[in-house]
């Protein structure tokens, strides 16, 4: 019972990281029909920047503000200078749909090694703000530490935070206009270009608080997201890609579902059992938890 | 001031000339009804002049302003508001914000609220299903839907492409009416692409009859609708 427990919170801590992965790259999805791997070196750069600013102030929180702005400025300067201009030179055919693809593959190389030019590519330990002991309840110790609590109650309040924007505001309106219907939303006075960079500032935001929140338990090297990246991508897949909610809970299915699969089998199988969780779902469901069968095709 | 003046307008669909050569003014709270077979370039006109597509040659001007060239999310905001071919609202979203999304881009909110109140008198069906998602609405609300969502932006222009395509004949009646009541209430001018002609001329001003991207009649509605000749060939019967 004590073990299912510990699965339970360790599942929920991780699925949350994986949830705020899996949002980054619905977010850009929806907005510009790009599947983003550069989104793991987005994240990466922005959590070296918290990095830099905790080993200079040794101060979590202003660390995390500047890593959360720096990914939101970069996702901005991705999608301005990189994608509009892919856009532009090839609007149609098979190449527009592969051109942004290539382009985040080559784009996260180039983040890699930059940030091995200024930081090189050796470990670098990011100390966490809290204990990343587990808490002890009498003569018990649990897994789940103060620095698994920061993950939940920070990845939950940025949750809450995009929830209130796309349900509550007109922001997030033009937002959700503008990605299922852009020439309706352009035709109703949305900007739909500015509301484009304002879906990858969102992503980009998305993808460091991730990569802020999950490396302290860990050192980091400008490779040390790559792994999140597949599980956001599992993650947004199984939620059904198009949708916010289904990111969040493909997340939490993710990490719950690996963590206890980690607890009772083992933990040489962290991969195989991601893709058998993947493919249990959409063997189920095609389309994904959240995802319509119609915005599949479209 | 002249309203909506359109000069030898030529536009492409890469090695297709959808429009060739088109010129015709409305007057300020005229309807022009325009009439034309499948292809013959009517929602080709009415995406050029809301700015979703570019023109390869010729002028548009509304009130005296060019409008080619411009981006329809700044047209609507010079009062040119497009009501796309196909009810034109977004499926995912509910009645609300598919109304709300009409008024996303004015500051004066209160008259948003004002008008959207309006439109839901206009439609009351709309009201009674606000939190509703517009892919559960029948066509004929669709409809309702998508003009109500123009009104919000209080236009002076409304480009229509066939609001009665796929509704049962009463419900296109009704549409016809609202339309024709709206224009005569609001002031509004109205460019409206119909393959129902006779409905369509009924209560329009003047009729464009346009054939392979080129006009092969204009003239008072009257006129039209006497002219034998053009019976049989483009009002369809
Ligand atoms: N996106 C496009 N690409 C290529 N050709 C197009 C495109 N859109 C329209 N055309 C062509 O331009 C011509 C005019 O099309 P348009 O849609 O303007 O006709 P329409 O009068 O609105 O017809 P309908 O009554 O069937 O809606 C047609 O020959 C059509 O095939
Ligand atoms: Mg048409």
């Amino acid at each position: 019972m004590q073990q299912a427990i510990n699965a339970l919170l360790i599942g929920i801590s991780n699925g949350f990281i994986y949830s705020l992965m899996a949002l980054a790259l619905v977010l850009v999805w929806r907005s510009t029909r790009v599947i983003n791997f550069a989104q793991a070196g987005q994240a990466i750069l922005s959590t070296y920047i918290a990095y830099e600013i905790v080993t200079r102030t040794d101060n979590f929180i202003l660390a995390f503000i500047g890593g959360v702005i720096a990914g939101a400025l970069v996702g901005a300067v991705v999608e301005i200078l990189l994608m509009r201009t892919l856009f532009k030179h090839v609007s149609d055919g098979p190449v527009a749909a592969l051109a942004p693809v290539i382009a985040s593959l080559g784009l996260l190389g180039l983040i890699r090694s930059i940030i091995g030019m200024v930081w090189g590519n050796d470990q670098k330990p990011f100390f966490p703000p809290v204990s990343t002991n587990g808490f002890t309840f009498g003569s018990t110790t649990i897994p789940f530490s103060r620095m698994n609590l920061l993950i939940v109650l920070g990845a939950a309040t940025v949750m809450i935070i995009f929830t209130l924007i796309f349900q509550k505001s007109n922001l997030g309106l033009a937002l959700r206009a503008a990605a299922f219907q852009p020439e309706i939303a352009r035709l109703a006075g949305v900007r739909v270009g500015a509301i484009r960079t304002i879906g990858w500032v969102f992503a980009g935001t998305a993808g460091a608080v991730a990569g802020i929140l999950i490396s302290p338990n860990d050192a980091i090297t400008p490779y040390s997201l790559d792994s999140l990246l597949i599980f956001g991508f599992v993650a947004a897949v199984i939620g059904g890609l198009e949708s916010l909610t289904g990111a969040v809970v493909g997340g939490l299915t993710l990490g719950i579902g690996l963590s206890f699969i980690l607890t009772y089998i083992g933990t040489s199988l962290i991969f195989p059992a991601t893709f058998v969780v993947l493919a249990l779902v959409l063997l189920i469901r095609p389309q994904g938890l959240f995802g319509s069968k119609a915005a599949r095709n479209a | 001031m002249s309203g909506l003046t359109v000069k030898d307008l030529v536009v492409d669909h890469g090695a297709i000339t959808a429009l060739n050569g088109i010129s015709f003014t409305v007057e300020p709270g005229q309807l022009a009804a325009v009439i034309g077979s499948n292809g013959a370039g009517k929602t080709t006109l009415l995406r050029t002049l809301s700015g979703l597509k570019q023109a390869s040659g010729g002028s548009a001007q509304w009130i005296g302003e060019n409008i080619l060239g411009k981006k329809p999310e700044n047209l609507v905001r010079h009062g040119i508001s497009h009501v796309s071919e196909g009810k034109s609202v977004i499926p995912e979203l509910t009645v609300a914000e598919n109304l709300a999304l009409g008024g996303i881009w004015r500051k004066d909110k209160k008259d948003v609220a004002a008008v959207t109140k309006e439109v839901l008198e206009l439609f009351p069906r709309l009201g009674e299903r606000l939190s509703q998602r517009a892919d559960t609405l029948s066509g004929g609300e669709r409809q309702m839907l998508a003009v109500g969502r123009a009104l919000i932006s209080r236009p002076k222009l409304i480009l229509l492409d066939e609001p009665s395509l796929g509704l049962a004949p009463l419900v296109i009646e009704q549409i016809f009416h609202t339309i024709d009541q709206l224009r005569h209430k609001l002031g509004l001018t109205i460019v409206l692409v119909e393959q129902n002609a006779m409905s369509a001329l009924r209560i329009a001003d003047i009729g464009i009859i346009i054939n392979l991207g080129k006009i092969v009649a204009t003239g008072t509605a009257t006129e039209l609708i006497n002219n034998p000749a053009l019976h049989a060939a483009y009002l369809g019967y």
